[in-house]
């Protein structure tokens, strides 16, 4: 089965035009040492029935379960138009816009794309997507080195309230190009600490990262921080959740002055499916001003030769392919077809279902905090206002009861000791609008029965 | 023939009401400081309105489905539906990342699967999934070899060669990666050239990274020699994969010396192009950058007589550069090239390399004989090959550009065009294996009608194209001007 139409006389034949006796002979320029290939680990292949069979067994061990973890992909409800259009051949198997006159479909998608993000972020101009929220942080960081010339220290603070996974991604990929990146804690109530924030402000400072929501769920102080940094000459850097903008001020509004430098964010929670961790979308908006610094691609409308409106790849000249070595950054591809998808879902959706959709998540996770923290020892840990996740500390080991509850058929959130000493036993829990009452119910009946074993789990906590 | 924007086609309070729910409860513990108190900016439209508008824009495009679309070295084949479809099951879909492991053995039994797969046709030594696009796998292999170097206290190892032709990003990646980019020249047969390959190199070298057979379409005859002198150097060796689909089942980049390999399984392994993404960079690594892969990794251990899967982590990978994206890597991708490595088989990865170079040998001919011209005339083809039209530009007037623009009237995509530069008006034509001879023979004749049409009247190039949506776009002015969203509908929007 591999795809491949020729019939025996096409081979034939076509050997013929090249005056070749047979294939074999087309790779003679390969070292004969080379040509002895053992592949015999691989299976021989199989028909699609028999693929199709066993993908459907795989599939059916996985995800059996009422999910409410969050913690960076979010479940919302895709509406069924969203993948019937985007996996549409004509989206699905094309490539980047290379040849605009070809690709006017893509293109215009995207720039509605850039227009949505513009509105939704309060931002001036998107670029046309990255990989992820993550790499997009990274991105953002090595934006901001790039950009702001009132500093010359390469110096990033990064809260620890950033999703621990986002701080590592930057620090990865920021890792050879000499960036330092200092962390500030978080106080009592899950926020910013703002004195440790403040130890900083005779420093060089070259960007602030500022999430909302926090990894915590808890929403931060925005116009504060967004002040401190510039205040300090410094940029700031929004990690915003997308569908939380619905409810929460933008962050090209934070602040007295023009709001922040560069928003990011997980595309995700619009319009792709959870599917294991990607492929997901990072979103990346900034200040016009600092167009010509952005990563990736980039859309711009123009015109034909009879003056009718078209769309093009534009601000080429910052890529790899052009630039090579001084370009603004490696990235080649974006994820086209999940900023298609994402393009579809919010226009679906429109603002008042977005809104909605905000609304609900939020409304849920609070009745789910409220069911929660109504038995005993189960406490909510920050006294702040949150989106639609809560960090609640538990009377027992969080990793045995998050796997007792996933026996129960709860996925119940995520532990996060792994990540802060000083969270032992915390869980973050999230519930979107595509939870009921009686699933919420469900979550707190599983956990009552859990921790009613709770003696057990706490013995064998101390054992492992 | 415009299509009006999602906003022009909006009206205030209209709504797609099936599809969020229909009311907002109070969020009354939102301080007012924090409320959002502007418009969201988005459209107000129902959902017959964005069928319509999504079809009709998806109808605009040229894509493998409707288009033969021999764009080199982006290996534009057929995406099997099967692919697309298995990977779409609800339990892939509706797997969290974070979900625990008993509630992903079925993904991770294909991942793992996948990784061995990957690791026995590259003959590396291990696989690693994690990178999420072939520019970030690149980014993984330079990172990894500057931490190998660091490793051993070799840090003065920061200068990375390039052969001129290679992709751009390449040397973004190695200027990403804290080194320094030395370019090498490419000889008249379209090699490395092996002498100043040895000046080049010395105490400051950290590696090599080399596309083979290389952007200019033709297999690196000196590899192994290009390997010798490296490693004796003290320099690893990086295998861009963009062309893998020329060689895969046929030769190795593990058996040439290579120490790591990134894969484009969106390429190679037919995962769809998707107007620019997702892509996936699997990386392969040789036994000396084992120890550096980016994690997530999956393992596979014995539970009592059955196989139980598992993320290997910083512990496990003890020099690892870390982790790439915020969960692991872009999943649904990867199980379509699961299925699609799976439907191939060994047999049928084999057949990928030779029925690519077949087509693309043939189609070098054909228009080598209708008076084309081939950069490298004494050079096999490999899955792709240049055609130069410098000959067309001084005749007729024409470049490579009006070709390709012209080319897309009669219905084909246009090979990539000016890319590798060193070749003047240069069109890199790959076709695939999964094109019949009856699609590259109309292609041919397509060429030889556009060359004809030069001759007798240029602006039917010069001017091209007419048949599609919108003539010949004006990306000067889109440069100029900036237009990067829809501010007046902006301003205006609920």
């Amino acid at each position: 089965m591999s795809f491949i139409p020729h019939t025996e006389t096409d081979i034939r034949e076509m050997l013929g035009a090249i005056g070749a006796e047979q294939i074999e002979d087309l790779f003679d320029e390969i070292d004969p040492k080379l040509r002895e290939v053992d592949l015999a680990s691989i299976p021989e292949h199989a028909d699609e029935q028999s693929i199709t069979r066993e993908m459907h067994e795989r599939a059916s061990k996985d995800a059996n379960g009422l999910c409410f973890v969050g913690a960076g992909a979010y479940e919302h409800h895709i509406p069924a138009a969203v993948w019937e259009l985007t996996t549409r051949g004509e989206f699905y198997s094309a490539y980047t816009p290379y040849q605009p006159e070809a690709s006017q479909g893509t293109l215009q998608v995207t720039y509605e794309y850039q227009t949505m993000m513009c509105g939704l972020t309060g931002m001036d101009v998107s670029n046309a997507s990255l990989y992820d929220g993550a790499s997009a942080l990274a991105e953002a960081v090595l934006m901001a080195v790039r950009a702001n010339r009132n500093s010359n220290a390469a110096r990033v603070l990064m809260p620890a309230s950033v999703h621990p996974f986002y701080r590592q991604v930057a620090r990865n990929i920021c890792a050879n190009q000499g960036i330092v990146f200092e962390s500030i804690g978080t106080s009592a109530d899950g926020r910013i600490d703002q004195a440790a924030l403040n130890k900083w402000a005779d420093d060089d400072i070259t960007a602030l990262v500022i999430p909302q929501p926090n990894f915590f769920g808890v929403l931060e102080d925005v116009d504060m921080l967004t002040d401190w940094a510039h205040n300090n000459d410094a940029f700031t850097i929004a990690v915003v959740n997308p569908v939380a903008l619905a409810l929460v001020t933008p962050p090209g509004h934070w602040g007295r002055s023009n709001g922040v430098d560069i928003a990011v964010g997980e595309g995700q929670p619009l319009g792709a499916p959870l599917a294991g961790g990607g492929p997901y979308f990072g979103i990346l908006c900034c200040r016009k001003k600092h167009a010509r610094q952005m990563p990736g691609r980039v859309v711009g409308k123009t015109q034909d030769v009879n003056g009718e409106p078209g769309y093009v790849l534009t601000l080429q000249p910052r890529e790899q392919h052009i630039r090579r070595s001084k370009a603004t950054s490696n990235i080649c591809t974006n994820q086209g077809l999940l900023v298609t998808a994402a393009t579809i879902h919010m226009s679906l959706l429109g603002p008042n279902g977005l809104r909605n959709v905000a609304a609900h998540s939020a409304a849920n996770t609070r009745k789910l905090v409220a069911k929660l923290t109504a038995l005993e020892g189960v406490e909510q840990v920050f006294d702040a206002p949150y989106f639609h996740e809560c960090a609640l500390r538990l009377p027992a080991d969080s990793s045995s009861v998050l796997d007792a509850l996933a026996e129960r058929g709860i996925f119940g959130g995520y532990a996060v000791d792994a990540y802060y000493d000083d969270l032992e036993r915390v869980i973050i829990v999230c519930a979107t609008e595509t939870k009921t009452e009686a699933d919420l119910d469900a979550y707190a009946d599983a956990l009552a029965d859990v921790l009613a074993q709770a003696d057990y789990y706490r013995h064998r906590a101390s054992v492992a | 023939m415009s299509e009006q924007t999602i906003f022009e086609l909006g009206q205030t309070d209209r709504r797609a009401f099936a599809q969020a729910p229909d009311t907002a409860p109070p969020i009354d513990d939102l301080p007012e400081t924090l409320r959002r108190d502007t418009a969201l900016g988005l459209p107000e439209v129902s959902e017959l309105d964005t069928v319509r508008h999504f079809t009709r824009l998806s109808q605009m495009n040229f894509s493998i489905d409707t288009h033969f679309y021999p764009l080199g070295s982006c290996t534009m084949k057929y995406n099997p539906r099967a692919c697309n479809a298995l990977a779409s099951l609800p339990g892939f879909l509706g797997r969290h990342p974070l979900a625990p492991a008993s509630q992903s053995q079925g993904a991770m039994a294909c991942l793992y699967e996948l990784q061995a797969m990957l690791t026995t046709v590259t003959g590396m030594a291990a696989v690693s999934l994690a990178p999420m696009a072939g520019a970030q796998g690149e980014f993984s292999g330079v990172a990894m070899i500057k931490a190998y170097h660091e490793s051993r206290g070799d840090s003065e190892r920061t200068q990375i060669l390039v052969p001129e032709a290679a992709h751009g990003t390449n040397p973004a990646t190695a200027v990403m990666c804290g080194c320094e980019v030395v370019e090498l020249p490419t000889d008249a047969d379209g090699d490395v050239d092996i002498e100043v390959l040895r000046e080049a190199v010395g105490p400051k070298t950290a590696g090599i990274m080399l596309t083979n057979p290389s952007t200019v379409g033709v297999f690196e005859q000196d590899i192994l020699k290009i390997a010798g002198i490296v490693h004796d150097a003290g320099g690893l060796l990086y295998y861009d994969g963009a062309n893998l689909n020329a060689i895969l089942g046929k030769a190795r980049p593990g058996d040439m010396g290579f120490d790591v390999i990134h894969m484009n399984l969106h390429k190679t392994f037919s995962t769809p192009h998707g107007g620019g993404g997702p892509g996936s960079g699997a990386i392969g690594v040789g036994p000396r950058l084992r120890d550096f892969m980016p994690i997530p990794v999956v393992d596979k251990t014995d539970d009592n007589g059955h196989d139980w899967y598992h993320w290997l982590t910083e512990k496990d990978v003890p020099y690892t550069i870390g982790r790439l994206s915020a969960f692991m890597g872009n999943t649904g991708v990867l199980l379509r090239a699961f299925v699609y490595a799976r439907m191939l088989g060994r047999d049928g990865m084999t057949r990928v390399a030779e029925f690519a170079t077949l087509n693309s040998n043939y189609l070098m001919k054909r228009l080598q004989d209708k008076g084309f011209e081939v950069a490298f005339p004494s050079r096999r083809a490999s899955h792709e090959f240049i055609v130069t039209l410098k000959n067309e530009k001084q005749q007729f007037g024409v470049t490579a550009g009006d070709f390709a623009k012209r080319l897309l009237d009669y219905g084909f995509h246009a090979p990539t065009v000016y890319f590798p530069m060193l070749v003047p008006e240069c069109f890199l034509i790959e076709p695939t294996e999964t094109e019949s001879r009856a699609t590259l023979d109309a292609f041919v004749d397509a060429m030889a009608t556009i060359r004809d049409e030069a001759k007798t009247d240029a602006s039917m190039l010069t001017n091209a194209p007419f048949n599609l949506p919108v003539q010949r776009l004006d990306e000067v002015l889109a440069a100029k001007r900036l237009d990067l969203a829809d501010q007046s509908k902006l301003a205006r929007s609920a």
